[in-house]
């Protein structure tokens, strides 16, 4: 880890040569940087997206996305940049493709299923009930005699 | 010597609760009742040894007894003595001790309340118990022993950490301690560890349950759901508090302006939460109609397979990689254990499906019973994503080799419309008929809900500048609301038809159905929490900037200037940065803000401490990020402006509330009374003479 660490922060000491002259416009505010920081994770310490993340390799990296925003990079080339230099694992949001494809396709596959499989359920339970359905009619129509001395008790019962 | 006290009485315990969960089956299995009551006395007195050995534990880490490896690592001198209680749980072998002396403890009060009414039940609900409590006393013993020492031997450059003496060495004490991570030193921590136990281990109670009646072949009727059904709630409402108070101290510690990350431990977390609160909807269906007896039966093994699931995540390391998971015997221990028991557990579930069909059959897709499934299956479907989310870097990690985030993006995109379901099935379920609905009256009772919540919905966009997007997430908050205070107003208004005045029947109508109204304030706290994760998803705002003293940031009509920042050491060794901001309106002083960052020199930890001001309409959240010179050069700060957060925490008490409504006993007299028709043998015609005696 702490050999990637060096080998990254060598590298961005090499971007910062490599940087265009600034000074024409004014730098890019904390707010753009951290729009499109917000959508990336610190490729070091696990689950902390870019944006908040409080080491001193992170607020390099953010100085690094200031920069590019200042040479013109688009939204889209920083996030590629970061991923060919860190892997996927900085997206915040998996990519839709490769392997990652199976996290976006499992979710609407297990509603499908999920929903399929309640509707056959509910089907099925119909299905056997419907023959009986004279019958339970019949269970729980209360006779007349009956209706006769529910009414009769019950006015006593007061 | 204290410490060795400890150290017997959960080695007795371990014992005791192995004797327990054998001669408990075997008294069950035999029919020989001595046995079970013999289990029975072990269960007591393990609960009283392992009191003992975590008050032994308290008792070191009271007096700074540094030889002992746990309390070294754990707490230090300067520590508070509230805080030396919370070490308790803030170290591994710590928490698995105090999660075994919680189970532990509920096992025990079933058998002292329930012991003769459910005498059939209790053999082998003490042996599934024990077995649970008894996997979590042998972690603590064999593989994360608080009660190690600190042992120095001749000519070593280490100290030896060690249970029993090593030959030639001797007892080393250290002359202080290293103090519990300073991220756990905020009241969230210290009470979120042992509400969020307090909920996975009750879950350990109907579990044990619904095995017990499946072993035994009781599953045919539901006595194991009524048994168990408030110590359901207890496990429920302490996982959800649970919860909330994580939230909570995310949103005041950790200084990321929000107060759930969607991060793997936040997860494992609500996994069983998520099945829970299924399974305290479903077991009304097996209670009131007797369906679904099956399925009941497996969310409860799901939820108490994920509880365990949750402390294998956060204990094991394994999230942050899968090359952690061998590091300790603890993640393999509790991958064999959550696997064989999990698997047992469906097997006999498969063997005794005879034994549960249905009592009833699914009337029509228009029923209430029929709404519960679709919100059961919505519940499960968001348990999947969840799970999916979760487990997937260590996927992905497996089967490829490159690890992947999956962030709040993810979560939010498939599990938010999930969630939306959820409210709207909120507002439309509890208006459906058992049995049956006719859909012609079902739309009149929802004719002033849906015209009401349009119309406001529309006002309340209109004024919070709402994107588009946001208008049905509003909208389902206000008719699931209205749905809900609905059913409460035409209650109270068939009462005060009868001249009962408003809050009497207000009170009567509550404490006559304390299950029905309990469960509709807990909606209304859902409702309320989910007002946070909404502000969140669609209202957030923020700005960063760097201020010289007297400069502002301006964010959502609100202006926060930046006054003035102060150094100075803390009582603990802390440097603290302080920041003074103000927070106006209109040019008008609201709240004085003291952003914060701490420096831990002995941890070299950084913890930023943000302040808020805090209305119903909003947070304005304001956090220190950096400084250039003292007073004079410029500070960094960001701002967030959170909407509709505090609901998130006014939720967590409503929620409390609601659940002691719907757990709280019926009042003496106050049961609804069944009458049953008189015999018609009693004479030729009923009713003559006073027939309700």
């Amino acid at each position: 880890m702490r050999r990637r660490l060096l080998i990254v922060i060598m590298t961005m000491i090499a971007a910062g040569f490599a940087a265009p002259a600034m000074g024409q416009e004014p730098a890019p505010s904390d707010d753009q940087v951290n729009e499109i920081a917000g959508d990336l994770y610190c490729p070091v310490c696990p689950n902390t997206p870019l944006d908040v993340c409080e080491t001193l390799a992170c607020s390099e990296w953010r100085e690094q996305i200031r920069e590019q925003i200042a040479s013109g990079m688009s939204e889209s080339e920083i996030t590629d940049y970061f991923v060919e230099q860190y892997g996927e694992r900085v997206l915040a949001k998996p990519r839709r493709s490769g392997f990652s494809l199976v996290l976006w396709i499992l979710p609407l596959v297990g509603v499908g299923v999920g929903l399929i499989a309640l509707g056959g359920v509910l089907r099925t339970w119909r299905r056997e009930q419907e023959p009986e359905a004279a019958n339970t009619a019949d269970d729980s129509a209360v006779s007349a005699e009956m209706r006769q001395r529910i009414e009769e008790e019950l006015r006593n019962l007061s | 010597m204290i410490a060795e006290i400890g150290f017997v009485a959960l080695s007795v315990a371990f014992a005791l609760t192995v004797y327990a969960t054998a001669v408990s089956a075997w008294g069950g299995w035999r029919e020989q009742p001595v046995w079970v009551q013999s289990a029975r006395s072990a269960v007591l007195l393990t609960a009283g040894l392992l009191t003992l050995s975590v008050g032994t534990l308290i008792y070191s880490l009271q007096i700074s007894d540094f030889s002992i490896a746990y309390v070294a690592e754990n707490s230090n001198l300067a520590m508070p003595s509230y805080l030396r209680v919370s070490a308790l749980w803030g170290g591994q072998a710590g928490s698995l001790l105090f999660w075994a002396w919680l189970m532990s403890c509920f096992v025990a009060a079933v058998l002292v309340g329930k012991w003769d009414r459910d005498r059939d039940l209790m053999p082998y609900f003490i042996s599934v118990a024990t077995l649970t409590t008894g996997f979590f006393i042998g972690v603590t013993l064999f593989i994360s022993n608080p009660f190690t020492r600190l042992w120095l031997v001749p000519g070593a450059d280490e100290l030896t950490i060690a249970l029993f003496s090593p030959a030639g060495a001797m007892l080393y004490s250290l002359p202080d301690g290293n103090g519990l991570n300073p991220l756990l030193r905020h009241f969230g921590m210290i009470f979120h560890p042992p509400t969020t136990y307090l909920g996975f281990t009750g879950f350990v109670v109907p579990y044990a349950f619904a095995m017990s009646a499946l072993i035994s072949g009781r599953a045919r009727d539901d006595r194991w759901i009524r048994t168990s059904r408030r110590w359901t709630l207890v496990a429920w409402v302490f996982l959800s508090v649970g919860l909330l108070l994580g939230g909570r101290w995310a949103y005041d510690v950790l200084g990321w302006g929000g107060f759930w990350g969607w991060d793997p431990v936040e997860n494992a977390m609500l996994l069983p939460w998520l099945t829970g609160t299924a399974f305290l909807h479903s077991v009304m269906i097996t209670e009131r109609r007797g369906m679904l007896k099956v399925w009941s039966v497996l969310l409860i093994v799901l939820t108490y397979s994920l509880a365990l699931f949750g402390t294998f995540i956060t204990r094991s390391g394994v999230i942050s990689s899968v090359h952690a998971f061998g590091t300790t015997a603890l993640g393999p221990a509790f991958f064999i254990f959550i696997g064989v028991t999990f698997l047992a557990t469906m097997g006999l579930l498969v063997k005794r499906l005879e034994l549960m069909r249905s009592d009833h059959e699914m009337e029509s897709f228009l029923s209430r019973e029929a709404a519960f499934l679709l919100q059961n299956v919505v519940f499960l479907a968001i348990t999947f994503v969840v799970f999916l989310g979760t487990v997937f870097p260590l996927l992905s990690e497996l089967f490829t080799g490159d690890k992947v985030t999956v962030g709040p993006p993810y979560f939010k995109a498939t599990a938010g419309p999930l969630f939306a379901v959820l409210l709207l099935l909120m507002g439309v379920a509890p208006l459906i008929a058992w049995r049956k609905q006719v859909a012609a009256r079902l739309g009149d009772q929802l004719r002033i809900p849906v015209v009401a919540s349009v119309v406001l919905t529309a006002i309340w966009g209109y004024m919070y500048e709402s994107p588009w997007v946001a208008y049905p997430a509003l909208w389902l908050v206000v008719f699931a609301t209205l749905a809900i205070l609905v059913e409460f107003w035409k209650g109270i208004r068939s009462r005060t038809s009868q001249g009962e005045n408003p809050v009497a029947a207000f009170n009567s109508l509550i404490t006559r159905n304390r299950r029905r109204y309990g469960g509709y304030f807990v909606h209304l706290a859902v409702i309320m929490i989910g007002m946070g994760f909404i502000g969140e998803a669609f209202f957030q705002q923020q700005t960063q900037g760097t201020l010289a003293q007297g400069e502002s940031l301006h964010m959502a009509g609100y202006t926060v200037r930046f006054d003035n920042l102060r150094q100075y050491i803390g009582p603990d060794g802390r440097q603290v940065t302080d920041a003074t901001t103000s927070v106006l309106k209109d040019g008008q002083l609201l709240a004085t803000l003291h952003p914060r960052q701490d420096f831990f020199a002995e941890h070299g930890q950084r913890v930023t401490a943000p302040d808020a001001y805090s209305t119903f309409g909003g947070d304005v959240y304001v956090i220190l990020i950096g400084w250039d010179n003292i007073g004079t050069g410029g500070s960094t700060f960001k701002v967030y402006y959170n909407p509709l957060i505090a609901w998130t925490w006014i939720g967590a008490f409503v929620l409390i509330g609601g659940t002691l409504v719907a757990m709280w006993p019926q009042a003496a007299g106050r049961t609804q009374r069944t009458y049953v028709l008189k015999p018609v043998s009693q004479g030729p015609r009923l009713g003559t003479g006073g027939a309700a005696s």
